[in-house]
């Protein structure tokens, strides 16, 4: 039964690395604007769907 | 009448100025071009996400020349190396998601442009370009060319990076971490079987637990005990001390439970309640980012003005850099940032600003201006009398009277309601002790702490904060900006209602304009109209979008004079718009009117006459608000208005006139001193110090973009008249907690009768302490929601 140990241990190990996650989440400024994200994510689905070709025009254009 | 909209800003479009391009109409050249610059860039998806999203561009030639300033820019630079640099721009404009979209491709509009980030509700774009291949003022123009002005002031100087304080997040997390795992291995002991092995890893689990609790312990909950220490220090007994007392004993109490053996300690209740209350602060805590609440002169001033050196040129300088005898250039909406004297010969300058006043003031050569005012027309030149800091305005900012007070003037409810809460609590704590001691010293402990724990009042302090952060959402929704959960408690408190005339009981934009004189023919209405068109002077505008809609006619002669009026000639005829002397009228310029005179062909036709338009619904809102309120109306006006402002307001509704800035302020004191709770409403910067002084200060914005004055809460202009509805919702919001409050103690009594009597077990703390946190959240959420309905 001693393999308990082990278990929480290692459950606790992954919840730290979680929580780790989470501060250098916050740190990054993920939390700091919590609405724009949400619209963003809504853009980049329809530029490729609707627009595959005006992004090859405009490096074209640049090159 | 054709009622159709520009294709790119929705505005009305005037038939003879369609322009239609790609099938589309615009209303004007401007937003043409926009289009344009979007359809060559392959960018149309802008008016997919959002009908007509965009805005006019304006002429802004030669306004942000300073950006070529390299020092400028460095200020103004979040970050700068060799090919990369960083800046924050804000842009009031910024509104849909059409916005964040254009604005976040910028790379493909500009070269050199890497990436474009918006935060919406800050209303910012954080670009990272290459200075060698683009400059700032480039990026500048290009953002003002598609209709997306940055908004660039003296308080972005020096900015450098702001600390953002995530602590509270941090805090927050903390807690969460440390609550979650706690609660998983409290589980087994809440069961307390006498199974072998669960005994035999018991030790292991409470001290994995104890070690779990530290940071929640130490660090999380550190702002309680220094606001507790606080609050002792300056003899205010708070809420925080009972709640810094209770983490305290459950903590110690705890720790000798599992050192002794005694038992598995409350650590699950501990971290929990930490968790609740830090969720109760981060609720409260919501912040209107895009607008600001403390602003001073700083975000009104230009961040650099042009300077005529000695030999001629001219150069942009920083604002802070001017000297006294420098001569300045002020252009066309420029604000003049220090006071000095006019060379030019003639300047109107609008004091709207300084004095809520919309009409310019002429100032002659060798005048006086003050920094403040705006200038209107032509390009004017001025020499300096003052540096920046030594100015009217910057002096009378920096007035005390003007700071608004640090120390806080009230207490809040549930500090009032603690005053009398932490003693009775004590004492029942220590006559519980002593009645215990007798019969058992090791009860008497555990029964004088459990007392100490289970009265910790979480729900009591979760009360204001849910309430409050709740209100202040709806009344966000509602247009209502508070500046924190606080100023709720202020409002409900509020009997004397103080409102400033110009600006906020009327309207900047729309005047009501009558015609006196001989009627005028529809040939001479379009030769008005058509003359007016070419003025830019605010009393042309507002004329011009008065006058009915003609078909326009060619100007032959145009001249405008500034302070005087307008001559110009239309086919053969001479039409002279403007001052009672100008224009030749034979009655005296009345002094307490604004009048535009007409004459056509040297023959006086008659005059226009402006009379202030006061806000919608402005009648019934005082007749309701005078149930309750005393109303006063204070005016930096003369008093020409009074007989048509005493016909509108209720009867006995008290009205001043020629209020000075310091006088409005004097006023408010007064009726302080008298002991009143006054809530001040008002507009721009003049009634500043009035704002600041009163219990609450409103301030009205026709545009919540654009800047207000230092204040407690920013309404916007259409929603004037729910003023009322907002007061009253603010009263019930006390109402609930009052109530709420009652529900709490409640739950305490309960918790106390298991205390006393020595059978707090840590299961029971661990299900009364959320049981009472979620009904009271849930209890106040719905209460604070149906009074928002209900009043409506």
């Amino acid at each position: 039964m001693s393999v308990i140990y082990l278990l929480i241990s290692i459950s606790i190990i992954i919840a730290i690395g979680f929580f780790i996650a989470f501060i250098r989440a916050v740190k990054t400024g993920q939390y700091d604007d919590d609405y724009t994200p949400s619209v963003r994510m809504l853009f980049d689905d329809e530029l490729k769907v609707e627009n595959p070709k005006p992004e090859q025009i405009t490096e074209e254009k640049q090159n | 009448m054709d009622t159709q909209n520009c294709f790119h800003c929705g505005l009305d479009i005037i038939k003879a100025e369609e322009i239609i391009f790609d099938d589309k109409s615009f209303c004007c050249n401007g937003c043409k071009t926009v289009y344009e610059i979007f359809s060559v860039n392959d960018l149309t998806c802008y008016y997919d996400f959002e009908k007509a999203p965009g805005a006019t561009p304006l002429d802004i030639k030669g306004k942000y020349d300073f950006l070529e300033n390299e020092s400028i820019v460095a200020k103004l630079l979040e970050f700068e190396e060799e090919a990369t640099a960083i800046v924050s721009l804000s842009i009031p404009h910024i509104h849909c998601s059409s916005c964040i979209w254009i604005l976040e491709n910028l790379q493909r509009l500009q070269k050199g442009i890497s990436t474009s980030q918006v935060n919406f509700p800050e209303k910012k774009v954080r670009i990272t370009y290459n200075p060698q291949t683009v400059s700032l003022s480039k990026i500048v123009y290009l953002l003002s060319s598609i209709g997306y002005e940055p908004y660039i002031s003296l308080e972005n100087y020096e900015t450098g990076k702001k600390n953002i304080d995530r602590s509270l997040t941090y805090k927050l997390g903390v807690a969460f971490f440390c609550f979650g795992n706690i609660m998983l291995l409290s589980f087994p002991e809440y069961f307390e079987v006498n199974e072998f092995w669960l005994d035999t890893y018991k030790p292991f689990f409470r001290w994995l637990i104890f070690i779990l609790s530290l940071p929640a312990f130490l660090y999380s909950a550190s702002d309680y005990y220094v606001s507790a220490y606080k609050s002792i220090r300056s003899k205010m007994l708070n809420i925080d001390i009972p709640i810094a007392l209770g983490i305290i004993v459950m903590f110690v109490r705890s720790t000798t439970d599992i050192v002794f053996n005694y038992g598995s300690g409350f650590f699950d209740s501990l971290t929990g309640l930490i968790f609740f209350m830090l969720l109760g602060k981060m609720f409260q805590i919501k912040t209107y980012s895009f607008l600001s609440f403390e602003r001073d002169f700083k975000s009104y001033f230009p961040i650099a003005i042009t300077r005529i050196n000695s030999d001629g040129s001219e150069e942009s300088v920083p604002v802070y850099d001017i000297q006294k005898g420098d001569r300045l250039l002020i252009r066309n909406q420029e604000l003049i940032p220090v006071d000095g004297i006019l060379i030019s010969e003639k300047a109107a300058i609008d004091y709207s600003f300084v004095t809520g006043e919309a009409v310019p003031i002429t100032k002659n050569s060798g005048d006086k201006v003050f920094a403040g005012g705006k200038q209107i027309g032509k390009v004017v030149e001025m020499e300096v009398l003052y540096s920046v800091s030594q100015s009217y305005l910057t002096q009378l900012w920096s007035n005390d009277v003007f700071q608004k007070a640090v120390t806080q003037r009230h207490k809040s409810i549930t500090d009032t309601i603690s005053r009398y809460f932490t003693p009775v609590l004590l004492l029942i704590a220590f006559a519980s002790f002593a009645y215990w001691i007798v019969i058992d010293t090791n009860t008497a402990f555990n029964v004088f702490t459990a007392i100490l724990i289970v009265a910790c009042p979480c729900a009591l302090a979760l009360t204001a904060p849910f309430t409050m952060g709740n209100v202040l959402r709806i009344l966000g929704k509602q247009k209502f900006y508070l500046k924190n959960a606080l100023v709720i408690e202020q409002l409900a408190k509020v009997d004397t209602i103080v409102f400033d005339k110009t600006g906020t009981i009327t309207t900047n934009k729309k005047a009501k304009i009558s015609y006196e004189g001989e009627s005028l023919s529809s040939e001479n209405l379009t030769n008005i109209k058509t003359v007016l068109r070419a003025s830019n002077h605010p009393l042309s505008r507002m004329l011009y979008d008065f006058l009915p809609e003609m078909k326009s006619v060619t100007i032959t002669d145009f001249e405008e004079i500034t302070g005087k009026g307008i001559r110009a000639k239309i086919q053969g005829i001479e039409v002279v718009i403007g001052s009672a002397a100008f224009a030749g009228s034979p009655d005296e310029n009345t002094v307490l009117q604004t009048a535009v005179h007409i004459t056509i062909n040297n023959e006086y036709y008659g005059k226009y006459i402006f009379n202030n338009q006061y806000r919608v619904g402005l009648e019934s809102l005082f007749k309701s608000l005078k149930q309750n309120y005393q109303i006063k109306v204070l005016s930096g006006d003369n008093e020409g208005e009074k007989f048509s402002l005493e016909m509108l307001l209720p009867v006995g509704t008290e009205l001043i006139f020629n209020q000075k800035p310091e006088q409005k302020l004097e006023f408010i004191k007064q009726l302080q001193e008298q002991g009143r709770n006054v809530m001040m409403v008002g507009d721009g910067l003049n009634d500043a110090g009035a704002l600041a002084q009163s219990n609450v200060g409103i301030s009205i914005s026709e545009n919540v973009n654009v800047f207000s004055p230092a204040c407690d809460g920013i309404l916007e202009a259409n929603e004037f008249q729910k003023l009322h509805y907002f007061l009253k919702l603010s009263k019930k919001a006390m109402t609930t907690i009052r109530m709420s409050f009652g529900m709490s103690l409640l739950y305490n009594i309960i918790g106390l009768s298991f205390a006393i009597t020595g059978h707090l077990q840590p299961l029971v703390a661990a299900i009364i302490m959320p049981l009472s946190t979620i009904t009271i959240v849930s209890f106040v959420t719905i209460m604070s929601n149906f009074y928002a309905k209900k009043l409506r």
